[in-house]
């Protein structure tokens, strides 16, 4: 490990300063042992327990601690201002060659001490090489994976790679990104592309099928919050998306090993890492984008869900899993049309003339009557006024398209469109908001309707606790024995989804493993059926 | 002296006196037989034929190509380029089926079969030519699959071996619920129906497009396609043929330099099929005496097509667009000859509301980008990228929630886009009746061409009758950016002439 020169005065307190890994002498020193050590582990052990990062650790986090501690209080939000508002937007649209513009007042200052800490002790390597790997040897799937790493000052690094995750975990705590991203897998290693002068043979091969939903599109429909903000009642949208593109994906398409991401602030990913999904080309990702999107056109477009009829399956089987999130989550909780400017928006997607006009007087004479009685209004008056024109099937169908456009999700279409279209890792820190970009269990429906952003576990929150677990080891064990040595994220709440990710990625690698076990079955099966009759006797 | 005057055998035929003393006998190539009016183009052809052949047929098929990818440009329905084509077909590349006894059917297949390996040649050495051959290939491909004798398709058909399963009785009765729905069962058919139908199950990775109309139900991976929607399974599968097979001709094409006959005419044929959204680069449209400069943008906007107007509109309104507008209108502004330095001054004062920092830091690039001022290699030797066309807005990047782009034609409401008309000074009831019509049948460009007609009435007539434009200056506008560049000289007509006159 190359030490930088431990020159600049103490990071916290010069933002300028805090570029690239200078830091404080001693902690330097300190930390720079134990990453050595905690390689060394690494290098040097058992396979299947995952452990590694953790020897001699109590005294030195100590250290580390006080140094944040000691430090003005400054606030992360403001620190990271701005910094993430363009990615959502489009994040590799621009597609920056090496260096983006950028400015040097700006950018991370306290953060490179904390998140040293995360990315020392707490960030998930072996699993994520293996996550990316299937296999737990390196092959070229990770090797010729580009990864690319958003430094403090914005600038980005684009096609760097690595032989293995310890590299890989050498060279993220030198450069200290703020956000990793993970792109695809390209026929040569990134890193010598430079070398070929035809783009037919440097050319990305594969990559997870990725998904991409984001609050900000639901901001015309949602009435809680706005932009980036969210909360526990408009995250509801996210969970119904996930719902319908997670059962569409597993019982349409066939895919099974699909992870879902919270991406640290207002949205969700989903990496579907079947083999089959992972060697998709960029037409049939579009095909699929093609098969979710049912919302068209912009605000000038009126009427935004035009479907044809009768609803193709997925359609009237999403419509069955979402109608219960549209009366609780919707009417309820967001009350979408209860000013009347908005609940003419809602008439003017009503199809029978008379019908409308009798609605529009009914909620005239009663301003602010909540979205759920309205929407009850149309059943009611449609059934009573029994106007002749009216087309029971007309109705149901308007009635159906509402409904979508509430609660059918939302895609960034970008994102699963293109096969070399980078996304944020998995286990970042986010930088606006400090949360952990943790996956999101979807095991049981329970667990993953009750996955609550606002209490995914900030980076800040799990040093602290941590902390708080050493000095109740200290005071309260004694000498009963060497247990298993815990991982410090064990210590933490981190724990449960670093659990899930591990069961994810042995998934992962078991069906990888057997697949290509199978292949060769096939080849040898009889040499295999001549030797059983051997045996016979 | 001159030797080749006497009368020599040719040294390679010396010693064809018995062939088993040959050291290296001349293959000999079975005679192409061709069964089927329609070809995958598997086999390449072997036999002679003359320079002069080579060069005219290819020449024919590549006429016929153009042709029809400027009936896609032009938003042709299949109907209308069917009839648009078969004049053109019946002359240039006639293919009879084999129920009309036509002497001609081996010469005309024989013509077909070779053509098409001739341009493969001139089309395979870069990844954008391969693409747009293998895409009007296939449109000519789908073309005649069409016209085909239902019979002969059948056989056809057969004789592809195309990897597919059929779906048993048994699994039809138990998904026929699902199976009604798909495209091609509407409300009037039955069960009956369903269990009738040939349906075929297929991996729905080869069927992309059913897929993304959601034409077909999929389960666990597979796509249920019904007979009728069966030529997607083929066409999908000569396109990834044909490309494969391009893929291969573009490595063995080193070799063929050896021939120094062939190389003049390839590259003669590749140069004419160039691309022609690809043409539009600042120059080319950049309109004479043109105060062309950021701040002059508002007086220009009156020229600019409908969309563009309400991507400025938005644009003013709101101070900000959102990615794919700042894209489609940064270039059409590139394309009307705005420089890079004016453009950056021109979105730098548009984002009012935003810090300098915060546009260097966020939008600077993607201008820049743009104009291939950075980027990769590739992007900043060709300039950046070009304006887009109106096939390229109508069909990539439909608008989503707070866009601006795309064409209002295609992705405005009625009502919506009525409003917008009259706010462009477009309130005649039977334009606007023409308008809603070919909305309706989805001639988007028809639309705007009726809307620039109407704006420029006077000065149509004018020169029409002045004989100032020519022919191909009243062609029907396919290009945002040749809607400016006429709008801009029909206004400043007057002007111009007298600055000539002067001159």
């Amino acid at each position: 490990m190359s030490s930088p020169a431990p020159t600049s005065p103490l990071a916290v307190e010069e933002p300028k300063a805090a570029m690239q890994p200078d830091s404080p002498k001693e902690v330097q020193d300190v930390e720079m042992t134990d990453a050595t050590e905690a390689e060394a582990n690494t290098n040097s052990e058992r396979p299947n327990d995952a452990s590694g990062v953790n020897e001699s650790k109590a005294d030195t986090l100590d250290v580390k601690l006080n140094t944040t501690t000691k430090a003005p209080p400054i606030k992360l939000e403001e620190l990271f201002d701005g910094f993430d508002s363009d990615d959502d937007e489009f994040p590799t649209s621009s597609q920056p060659d090496e260096q983006r513009q950028s400015s040097p007042d700006s950018g991370p200052v306290i953060s490179t001490e904390l998140l040293r800490t995360f990315y020392q002790r707490f960030f998930p390597w072996r699993y994520m090489f293996q996550w990316l790997n299937h296999s737990p040897t390196p092959t070229n799937d990770f090797k010729h994976r580009e990864f690319s790493l958003w430094l403090p000052n914005e600038a980005v690094l684009r096609y760097q790679s690595y032989t293995s995750a310890d590299e890989f975990r050498a060279e993220v705590l030198r450069v200290m990104p703020a956000r990793i991203e993970i792109g695809p897998v390209y026929t040569a290693n990134p890193k010598d592309r430079k070398l070929f002068r035809n783009s037919t043979v440097f050319r990305p091969l594969a990559k997870e099928l990725c998904f991409d939903i984001d609050l900000t599109d639901y901001d015309d429909i949602r009435t809680c919050c706005d932009k980036a903000k969210i909360c526990i009642k408009c995250w509801q949208f996210i969970t119904m998306a996930i719902k319908v593109l997670d059962t569409a994906l597993r019982d349409d398409f066939g895919f099974k090993h699909i992870l879902w991401v919270y991406s640290g602030r207002r949205g969700a990913h989903a990496w579907v890492c079947d083999k089959q999904a992972r060697i998709l080309n960029d037409e049939q990702r579009k095909a699929i984008t093609g098969y979710f999107e049912v919302l068209t056109g912009g605000q000038q477009s009126g009427k935004r869900v035009n479907l044809r009829r009768p609803l193709h399956p997925h359609l009237s089987r999403s419509l069955d899993i979402l109608k219960d999130h549209f009366q609780h989550d919707v009417l309820e909780k967001q009350d979408p049309w209860s000013d009347s400017d908005k609940a003419s928006v809602l008439l003017n997607q009503i199809p029978d003339p008379s019908l409308r006009e009798a609605l529009r007087r009914k909620w005239d004479s009663s301003p602010g009557r909540p979205s759920a009685l309205k929407w009850a209004d149309i059943d009611a008056l449609a059934q009573s006024s029994a106007s002749s024109s009216l087309d029971a099937k007309d109705l149901l169908d308007a009635k159906q398209d509402i409904v979508l456009e509430h609660t059918y999700p939302r895609l960034d279409v970008g994102v699963t469109q293109k096969l070399n279209h980078l996304l944020k890792s998995p286990f970042v820190v986010h930088p606006g908001t400090g949360r952990i970009c943790v996956p999101i269990d979807t095991r049981t429906q329970a667990a993953f309707e009750a996955f609550d952003p606002l209490a995914v576990p900030t980076l800040p929150q799990i040093v602290r606790e941590v902390d708080a677990w050493e000095k109740q080891q200290a005071t309260a064990a004694n000498g009963d024995g060497e247990g298993r040595r815990l991982q410090d994220w064990e210590k933490t709440s981190l724990k449960p989804y670093i659990e899930y990710f591990r069961w994810f990625v042995l998934g992962l690698m078991k069906d990888e493993r057997e697949s290509g076990i199978k292949r060769e079955r096939e080849d040898d099966d009889e040499d295999r059926m001549i030797k059983a009759e051997d045996l016979e006797f | 002296m001159i030797r080749q005057d006497f009368n020599r055998i040719d040294a390679k035929r010396r010693n064809v006196v018995d062939y088993r003393k040959k050291q290296f006998a001349d293959p000999l190539y079975k005679e192409t037989q061709y069964p089927h009016r329609l070809n995958f183009y598997a086999t390449p052809p072997t036999a002679d034929i003359t320079l002069e052949q080579f060069e005219q047929w290819a020449i024919d098929r590549l006429r016929i190509l153009a042709e029809l990818e400027a009936c896609s440009f032009r938003n042709k329905t299949p109907a209308e380029t069917a009839a648009y084509m078969k004049p053109l077909l019946d002359k240039y590349l006639p293919l009879d089926a084999n129920s009309s006894s036509s002497s001609q059917l081996h010469s005309q297949r024989q013509k077909d079969h070779y053509s098409h390996f001739i341009l493969r040649l001139a089309f395979s050495s870069t990844e954008e030519l391969r693409r747009r051959f293998a895409r009007v290939e296939t449109m000519l491909f789908r073309l005649r699959f069409q016209t085909d004798d239902s019979r002969e398709r059948a056989a056809f058909i057969r004789s592809l071996n195309i990897e597919w399963e059929p779906v048993l009785e048994d699994e039809k009765g138990e998904l026929s619920q699902q199976l009604i729905v798909t495209a091609g069962f509407g409300y009037g058919k039955r069960a009956q129906q369903v269990m009738d139908e040939d349906w075929y199950k297929v991996d729905w990775t080869r069927v992309p497009d059913l897929i993304e109309g959601r034409k077909v139900f999929v389960k666990a991976g597979k796509a249920y396609v019904p007979g009728p929607l069966q030529h997607s399974i083929i066409m999908n599968e000569f396109t990834r043929r044909l490309e494969r097979a391009l893929e291969l001709t573009a490595r063995a094409l080193p070799r063929l330099d050896e021939d120094d006959r062939l190389t003049p005419i390839l590259n003669h044929l590749s140069k004419n099929f160039i691309a022609p959204d690809s043409s539009y680069s600042g120059s080319a449209t950049a309109v004479e005496g043109a105060e062309i400069s950021a701040r002059n943008i508002d007086n220009l906007a009156q020229h600019f097509p409908l969309c563009m107007q309400h991507l400025h509109n938005t644009l003013r309104r709101d101070c900000h667009l959102k990615h794919y507008g700042r894209l489609q209108y940064t270039l059409f502004l590139k394309g009307i000859g705005l420089n890079l330095e004016e453009c950056l001054i021109f979105w730098r004062t548009a984002f009012k509301k935003i810090s300098d920092d915060t546009f260097n830091k966020e939008y600077r690039y993607n201008v820049r980008h743009a104009y291939g001022d950075v980027g990769g290699d590739a992007n900043r030797r060709s300039g950046g990228y070009s304006p887009f066309s109106c096939q390229k807005i109508l069909t990539e990047h439909a608008p989503g929630p707070g866009e601006a782009h795309g064409c209002p034609f295609r992705h405005f409401s009625m009502d919506n886009l009525t409003t917008l008309l009259r706010s462009a000074g477009v309130s005649d009831r039977a334009v606007l009746q023409g308008i809603q019509e070919d909305k309706e049948s989805q001639k988007y460009h028809m639309a705007c061409n009726r809307v620039f007609e109407y704006l420029h009435k006077t000065e149509l007539k004018r020169a029409k009758e002045e004989g100032i434009f020519t022919a191909v200056q009243l062609e029907t506008i396919v290009h945002p950016n040749e809607y400016f560049k006429r709008s801009y000289l029909l206004k400043n007509m007057s002007k111009q002439r007298d600055v000539k006159m002067e001159g």
